[in-house]
């Protein structure tokens, strides 16, 4: 083997990855922000009395979770624009992630209130408290406590997963990547590192969630 | 000047399409045999290789699989092996899948009870023997309903292969939509395509699921 790793020209450009790397954190808060309020809807739209809601969310999770992130973000940032319907590369990205991650959470959201038992509704209902009320006092933090591993996962998955955007331009930290490739020719060392970030994120996203748990559901 | 998208595009993607569903196989292959020589070190009683196993899932986890893609295709190259870019590919998606699998499957081989591990021990079997004709078999049919919902996962990821040049059903896209300048059209019998291959595996594994719980 007669290739000398240097890792100096990569980390000389370190501003340029943390430039990638803030992006890529607020991405990431927006799109779980904004993804968990669309699962949370689409949970309890999926629990409703009409039937078309129902239907509509079963369509739409169903689509989502079979066809791939990239053919999403493709068929948005590309072919909406066919329709008339220009976005920017961020925004279409966000977009993307959004719906994408909105699917996953009402399956997680439904399964987490699906496990709280009956019986406490039923006793809330005969309390005299309005379904409003039932949601918010006693169904929510059980069902939080249920959900919470499935969420931290797929949050540290969508963290992961918004690398993908580097493919139409956003310049978020993998983008930043491909950019100090192309300036240094130093592949393996760049494309390393900035995996190396992504690990570092991925363990403290774990840890955060993990010490988050405790707090509020552990310690009373 | 351009093409318009007809009967010709859409067997280009076809094709397109078969690439999908044999790169698709090689990387089950591929995660198949890795995942299950993670499982076994997973669940050894030597520590270091339950450690070791338990550390690189955690840190193949925590990677984007993009990222992967690149790291194998740049870096393999650099030990000498002229790699292509289906190599490459299979590589990176067998690395990425085997983490996953050997997470399920470690979570099948755990449902089955002590009891049956102490059982087989006290009739003198070896702990390769326990594992291999005990607990597997029962393990396994536990673990068929999430291992297709990872197939279905790893039809997902290897839409990423395009971005190496790989040319499967994403590619094939790109070119296409290069051609006839018609996105809407091509990157929406794409995503059919995509959910055509993938749905039926997903309603395969909940009535396999579904017949498990009775």
């Amino acid at each position: 083997m007669t290739y000398t790793f240097r890792f100096a020209p990569v980390f000389n450009r370190i501003d340029q990855m943390l430039d990638g790397l803030v992006l890529t954190l607020w991405l990431t808060g927006i799109v779980i922000v904004a993804g968990f309020t669309f699962g949370v809807a689409g949970a309890l739209a999926a629990r409703a009395n009409a039937a078309w809601l129902r239907a509509a969310v079963r369509v739409y999770v169903e689509a989502i979770r079979n066809t791939p992130l990239l053919a999403q973000l493709f068929f948005i940032y590309f072919g909406l624009p066919g329709l008339g319907l220009r976005l920017d590369a961020i925004t279409a990205g966000l977009i993307t992630l959004i719906v994408n991650l909105g699917a996953y959470t009402t399956e997680i959201v439904r399964g987490g209130i699906d496990a709280v038992p009956h019986g406490q509704i039923d006793a809330g209902t005969a309390l005299g408290l309005t379904r409003v009320q039932v949601f918010f006092l006693i169904v929510l933090k059980p069902a939080l406590k249920t959900m919470y591993p499935a969420l931290a996962s797929q949050f540290t998955l969508l963290m992961l997963a918004s690398s993908i955007l580097s493919q139409i331009g956003v310049t978020e930290l993998f983008h930043m990547a491909s950019m100090i490739d192309s300036a240094t020719y130093r592949s393996f060392e760049v494309y390393a590192v900035v995996c190396g970030f992504y690990l570092a994120l991925a363990l403290a996203f774990r840890l955060l969630f993990a010490m988050s748990y405790r707090i509020v559901f552990v310690t009373s | 000047m351009f093409r318009q998208f007809g009967l010709n595009e859409l067997l280009m993607l076809l094709s397109g399409l078969q690439w999908t569903v044999g790169l698709t196989l090689l990387a089950f292959a591929g995660s198949f045999a890795l995942g299950l020589l993670l499982l076994m070190m997973r669940v050894a009683r030597i520590g270091v290789l339950r450690w070791s196993a338990s550390g690189w899932i955690q840190i193949v986890q925590g990677t984007p699989l993009l990222g992967l893609l690149f790291v194998a295709f740049f870096a393999l190259p650099l030990f000498g092996w002229d790699v292509s870019k289906w190599v490459a590919a299979t590589a990176a998606l067998s690395v990425y899948g085997s983490v996953f699998l050997a997470d399920i499957w470690r979570g099948a081989v755990e449902a089955i009870p002590r009891g049956q591990w102490e059982a087989s021990a006290a009739l003198g079997l070896t702990r390769w023997r326990q594992l291999r004709q005990v607990v597997l078999p029962q393990a396994f049919t536990i673990a068929i309903p999430p291992t297709v919902g990872f197939l279905v996962q790893l039809i997902k990821n290897t839409s990423l292969a395009s971005v190496i040049g790989v040319v499967e059903l994403s590619r094939e896209a790109q070119l296409v939509n290069g051609a006839t300048f018609a996105p809407f059209l091509v990157y929406g019998c794409v995503c059919v395509l995509y959910f055509a291959l993938c749905y039926p595996l997903t309603a395969w594994s909940r009535i396999l699921e579904a017949r498990l719980a009775r």
